[in-house]
């Protein structure tokens, strides 16, 4: 079978990750230059939606990592409850 | 309109239960067109069928409806049927009958929900779905699955008893039977409303979710992730629109399974949270409750079946070439497995709600709706909940499980039959989003909302790539939480645990008490009282006779034997009757006096 192997190359991910910061840039502008019909005021700011966009995501990983420390568990958490309560099993 | 079902044909749910009772008795391809069948002559009865209400029984003094057919039913009632037919091609592979027929009595059970027109026909439906749906649980034939299907089984029970109490308070109250506006009001709509929201999943009621679903079969979540909360969808908008309560909790449940689907190593499990995530618009938009928000939440209904389907079957593709699904073990699949890469990215596309895909000109509604209403709080959840739904399903899924490291895995292509599956619905997922006239055409309330617009294109664009651009810098820099074998806690913790403990307070109360009476009753009250009964009358008649005899003189010798005389006649019950009689006359003499 033919493999691909597009995304081997350290090139082609260079690539893509300009095309990726170009197009962050061409969002950008566009900003200025759509009308904005908003329902709140803080639709009408720059960049609301890449700023909220990008803190949401931030703040996301960095809660979800606190919470990893409160409830992350082995993955055989509940099974060796069963496994204990079939042997108390009269 | 009363028609016959000669003019209607059968009701869709009757001929998917009763087209699946065929399926054990059938082989090969003619099995296959079977099944294929079976959706198609729904769909014909659904586009034919006209509004109203048919298939009407009379049984114990009460209607019952199985055809209730309006905009809402009749939508529902499409997407049902055509994830069905989807969803059979995507297994027409395994050959398994245990799966087919639980699958299509599930789809029956979601289509006898979406058009019943009384409580009652809705409960028997409902009931049916949950049955056949853990068999499509059980079909893993493990452990873990069958632990799960378990769990399943319990929680649905709970809320189909939920369910059915407040259903007779209900009829009892009002003496209706009617399926429509409830509100929020005394208990008996409080059951219901809990009865349903178990199976929507919303918090802190959704963990059999992600329990559940990740151990299903490989077509089996796929069904899964179709009917159990959509059809609970259906039923909240039919029952509590513009419930303000489920604003608030539809908010929350967009937000809450994100944080666990950024953790999560399982790929089917980071889908099963992401689904608790978009039913949680829905839930929202019923509780706004507008002719925009509903439109929204049917719309949506309908994308998400589609998209999440789509999502499962690729998930379910890799588990199936593979035989692995966590993200530490999977990664770099892209390289023999494009097709269905490509599969996975048009469904994360979708569920991320870009522009061009399903979920842009379905979830806007949505959001739309809660900005008309300034539900600033709202909206502000429902953004961040976009942004994070891109994040582990539009990102993560296809990153970790095609691209990421490599895994060194080399598996072959999905089957045909799967790619064919797939490419349905990326093609509907791809369709929708480019020309959504024809769904809009399909909701309940006429559209005037128009998604494409400058500002909410870019808007949403930004919104994403700049959550795109946070995962970037993240991985880059190597803050991303590392994929890792491990589980999380979630509220199912309190029964899997509390049912442990209960097992175990159980087992110490129960038995302890049980081996306290062995002990006691059984061990000495027993030996005491037989001990009594044995010798209490003879040693009561020596202590009359004895005397008596001893008085009347005679020898020692002779009184022993006269004492073992009495002794073992009454031990025996061997007694002259006189002795017998005079004892029983004085017992009702001292009984007189006293």
């Amino acid at each position: 079978m033919r493999e691909l192997n597009l995304f081997d190359k350290p090139e082609n991910v260079k690539w893509l990750l300009r095309f990726f910061y170009a197009s962050l840039v061409v969002l950008l502008i566009c900003d200025l230059f759509i009308h904005k019909h908003a329902e709140f005021p803080w639709e009408d700011a720059f960049g609301f939606y890449a700023s909220y966009g990008f803190v949401s995501c931030v703040l996301l990983i960095f809660i979800a990592k606190a919470l990893r420390l409160m409830i992350r568990r082995d993955e055989d958490y509940y099974d060796e409850d069963a496994t204990h309560g079939d042997s108390t099993q009269r | 309109m009363n028609l016959s079902p000669w003019q209607t044909g059968a009701p869709p749910a009757l001929i998917f239960i009763f087209g699946a009772l065929l399926i054990p008795l059938l082989r090969g391809r003619l099995k296959s067109l079977w099944m294929l069948l079976i959706p198609a002559a729904a769909m014909w009865v659904l586009i034919q069928v006209p509004e109203g209400r048919h298939w009407q029984l009379h049984l114990l003094g009460y209607d019952l409806i199985l055809g209730r057919v309006d905009r809402l039913s009749r939508i529902f009632g499409y997407i049902f049927t055509l994830i069905s037919f989807i969803s059979l091609i995507y297994a027409i592979n395994i050959d398994d009958d245990l799966q087919y027929v639980a699958g299509l009595c599930y789809a029956g059970g979601a289509l006898g929900v979406t058009f019943a027109g009384d409580l009652f026909s809705l409960y028997i439906f409902w009931e049916i779905m949950a049955v056949a749906s853990t068999f499509l649980i059980l079909a893993r034939r493990t452990d873990a699955a069958r632990g799960a299907a378990y769990r399943y089984i319990l929680v649905h029970i709970f809320g189909g008893l939920c369910l059915l109490a407040g259903i007779l308070l209900y009829v009892h109250k009002r003496g209706t039977l009617d399926f429509a506006y409830i509100g929020l009001s005394g208990v008996d709509s409080w059951l219901i409303f809990i009865g349903i929201a178990v199976n929507a999943a919303i918090p802190p009621l959704h963990p059999w979710l992600q329990d559940a679903y990740p151990e299903a079969t490989v077509s089996g979540a796929v069904f899964l992730s179709a009917f159990t909360t959509k059809s609970a969808v259906y039923v909240m908008a039919r029952t509590f629109p513009g419930t303000e309560l489920l604003i608030y909790l539809g908010a929350l449940m967009t937000a809450i399974p994100i944080f666990y689907a950024v953790l999560e190593n399982d790929i089917r499990r980071v889908l099963a949270y992401s689904l608790i995530n978009q039913v949680g618009f829905m839930m929202c938009g019923v509780g706004i409750g507008t002719a925009l928000a509903i439109n929204g939440t049917v719309a949506h209904a309908f994308c998400h079946i589609l998209y999440k389907a789509l999502l499962f079957m690729s998930a379910g593709a890799v588990l199936h070439v593979t035989g692995k699904i966590r993200c530490t073990d999977l990664g770099g699949l892209y390289r023999t497995m494009p097709m269905t890469c490509l599969f996975c990215i048009i469904g994360a596309a979708s569920i991320s709600a870009f522009p061009l895909f399903s979920g842009f000109v379905s979830k806007s509604m949505i959001v739309s709706a809660a900005a008309h209403e300034k539900l600033a709080a709202v909206w502000l959840i429902l953004q961040f909940a976009s942004a994070g739904v891109f994040h582990h399903a539009g990102i993560k899924v296809p990153f970790f499980t095609f691209f990421g490291h490599d895994s060194g895995l080399r598996p072959p292509e999905a089957p045909w039959n799967m790619r064919i599956a797939m490419g349905m619905a990326a093609f509907l997922c791809v369709f929708i989003g480019v020309y959504p006239a024809p769904l809009y055409s399909l909701l309940p309330y006429p559209v005037h909302y128009v998604p494409y617009t400058g500002a909410h294109v870019v808007g949403q664009l930004q919104l994403l790539m700049f959550g795109a651009l946070a995962f970037c810098l993240l991985i880059l820099s190597g803050n991303y939480p590392a994929e890792m074998r491990a589980i999380n806690l979630d509220t199912d913790w309190l029964y899997r645990k509390g049912g442990m403990a209960v097992y175990r307070i159980m087992d110490v109360a129960l038995n302890g008490a049980n081996a306290f009476c062995e002990r006691v009753l059984a061990g000495r009250w027993i030996a005491y009282i037989c001990h009594l009964a044995k010798d209490g009358p003879g040693l009561a008649a020596l202590l009359l006779a004895v005397p008596i005899k001893a008085l009347r003189g005679g020898g020692r010798r002779e009184l022993d034997r006269f004492k073992h005389a009495v002794y073992a006649g009454f031990e025996t019950g061997a007694m002259p009757i006189g002795i017998g009689a005079a004892a029983a006359g004085l017992m009702l003499a001292l009984l007189y006096i006293i």
